[in-house]
């Protein structure tokens, strides 16, 4: 199953740093993509593209996971020689990420709690 | 119980205009905002004011004040706008002319100034924080320095009567906070208050992102309208709860998953959004479908503004050549992987191998960013865009780079198709936090 059929994302930048959240479709699923999107998952899905530190961020109300890409950018946005300077196109690459599974798992529930930070990678 | 409702008119430079003007006439509004301004428009905006004293703010001024500013006075809509760029006074006397032109005697329009703060950032020691040394490092290079001011300024220029505020560098949330910060009399220490205010800004600022822009993805998240996408609005209480919708009849979407897109959008730690009026916290953040077009957010606090403001510190940084050549048909993707081949080994024999490069195959791995992720199946690309980008000290250099690509017609693969290419001076913004106190902001005021 690709992270695409069960969630949404948009992509962000300031400076050199990229930044992609990720939003559970159904409220349901997010325990599922908190367990299986994990910092060093993205890191090694966007293999290249991240030279330094991945920060997870949790906001189990809103359903969303944000990644913070640090040096992602090729130098930043006002310096970078790439085509999406921004990174704007990470997000909808990121969702081509394989999950575990066939289908969604439809009767569990989110528990809320304040964002932590998880699993910094280098 | 009096709500103030915020309409967002321009999310960024190029932004369109009639969307603006249907909030006007359709949206009830008490205050419409443009937020014209990116990381490096002001820096931009610099330069053409070096050129002409009297330029050097957004190109679309004219035609957007020309679109607005009668029914925005017929309806007492009052303007906040970031749009005087590098030059906020010149604009508001644009702004002016505009209005007398229209017949609008008697519009006050207020012009906010202190953001520019080259004098206090050249030649110091403060340093940027990107870690890569000092403002001082950057010599002769700096061109412009502007911090990124708070509600202050705007609420100034509200209190003073002001019609249409035009300002520099703003910090894009505080745009749409100093009319609510106005209109409620909200305590510069209530930090929830201001967090919620704040919350609305980041959910308004980049205008059609809320109302399904940036978003559409067919078949999964369909968005109907986007010809004619509808521009979002606010309609917030003064205990500052909130909800953002749009105009009945425009096009787009607002829902659940727009909000909480967009206001996370651009903030890397949930629980720490910094302005320079608020530390915000949108960690608990929950959204709700109130209405069809229509979702409301709780669930926000907030805490002590920051002792510093961020500026931004532009400097030239070089040039950049590029060149793109295309290929398509039989073999189109080897073609244009050769056509990389000859430009990379072609900048090896003139001397350009100790420059910054960039080699990118259009339509293969130009923009994605995942090259072990998914792919669809191992087919050569119908047609591919060979693009070639490099770092040059001299605009001749530059120059000379894009040219390598598009002599690739008659020197290239076979088919080389709709070849092109450019040189520009490139210019890099940095980053430094500086005292508050030494940032200080003028309001003057313009009659019609």
């Amino acid at each position: 199953m690709l992270l695409h059929h069960v969630a949404h994302a948009r992509s962000g930048d300031k400076g050199a740093t990229a930044d992609v959240t990720v939003i559970a479709r159904h409220p349901a699923d997010f325990p599922m993509l908190r367990d299986q999107v994990t910092a060093d998952r993205v890191r090694a899905h966007l293999t290249g593209v991240v030279g330094g530190v991945v920060r997870r961020y949790e906001v189990p109300s809103l359903g969303a996971l944000k990644f913070v890409l640090e040096d992602a950018l090729d130098g930043g946005v006002t310096r970078s020689l790439a085509l999406d300077a921004h990174g704007k196109a990470l997000a909808m690459c990121l969702l081509e990420m394989e999950l575990p599974g066939e289908s969604p798992t439809p009767h569990a529930t989110a528990t809320v709690q304040g964002p932590t930070v998880e699993g910094m990678t280098r | 119980m009096r709500t103030v409702r915020i309409g967002c008119g321009a999310g960024f430079a190029d932004d369109r205009v009639e969307p603006a003007l249907e909030l006007v006439e359709h949206g009830a509004l008490d205050y419409l905002v443009f937020e014209c301004l990116a990381e490096r428009t002001v820096a931009l905006a610099q330069l053409e004011r070096l050129a002409d004293p009297k330029s050097g703010f957004n190109e679309w001024l004219v035609e957007r004040m020309e679109a607005v500013l009668a029914p925005c006075a017929e309806r007492g809509v009052r303007v906040v706008t970031n749009m005087g760029a590098a030059n906020p006074l010149a604009a508001a006397q644009v702004v002016v002319g505009v209005a007398r032109q229209l017949g609008l005697g008697g519009v006050r329009v207020a012009a906010v100034t202190g953001d520019d703060v080259l004098d206090v950032v050249r030649g110091s020691d403060l340093p940027l924080t990107d870690g890569n040394g000092t403002v001082a490092d950057l010599g002769e290079r700096i061109i412009a320095s502007n911090a990124y001011l708070g509600v202050g300024p705007v609420v100034h220029a509200l209190e003073l009567g002001a019609d249409v505020v035009v300002c520099g560098r703003v910090a894009d949330p505080s745009l749409f906070l100093a009319p609510l910060v106005h209109e409620f009399g909200w305590p510069l220490d209530d930090w929830r208050l201001l967090a919620r205010g704040t919350a609305v800004g980041h959910l308004l600022e980049c205008a059609g992102q809320v109302t399904g822009g940036y978003f559409a993805d067919p078949g999964v998240n369909d968005v109907p309208g986007l010809v004619r996408l509808g521009f979002p609005l606010a309609e917030v209480a003064a205990d500052g709860a909130f909800s953002v919708s749009k105009v009945p009849g425009s096009g787009g979407r607002v829902t659940v998953a727009t909000v909480a897109e967009q206001l996370l959008y651009e903030v890397h730690n949930p629980a720490a959004y910094v302005t320079p009026d608020v530390v915000a916290d949108f960690s608990a953040a929950r959204a709700t479908q109130v209405d069809e077009d229509r979702a409301s957010v709780s669930g926000i606090d907030g805490g002590p503004r920051p002792d510093h403001l961020k500026v931004s510190v532009a400097y030239r940084d070089g040039f950049i050549g590029e060149g793109q050549i295309s290929y398509a048909g039989a073999n189109a993707e080897a073609r244009g992987r050769l056509a990389l081949d000859i430009v990379r080994e072609r900048l090896r024999l003139l001397g350009f191998d100790g420059a910054e490069t960039r080699f990118d195959l259009i339509g293969v791995d130009a923009v994605h960013r995942a090259p072990e992720g998914f792919r669809s199946g191992g087919h050569s690309a119908p047609e591919v865009r060979a693009r070639v980008a490099a770092r040059a000290e001299t605009l001749a250099d530059a120059r000379r780079i894009g040219r390598e690509v598009t002599a690739l017609w008659l020197n290239g693969p076979a088919g080389g198709a709709g070849a092109n290419r450019s040189a520009r001076e490139n210019i890099a913004v940095a980053s430094v936090l500086v005292p508050r106190d030494v940032v200080r902001h003028d309001v003057h005021v313009l009659e019609a």
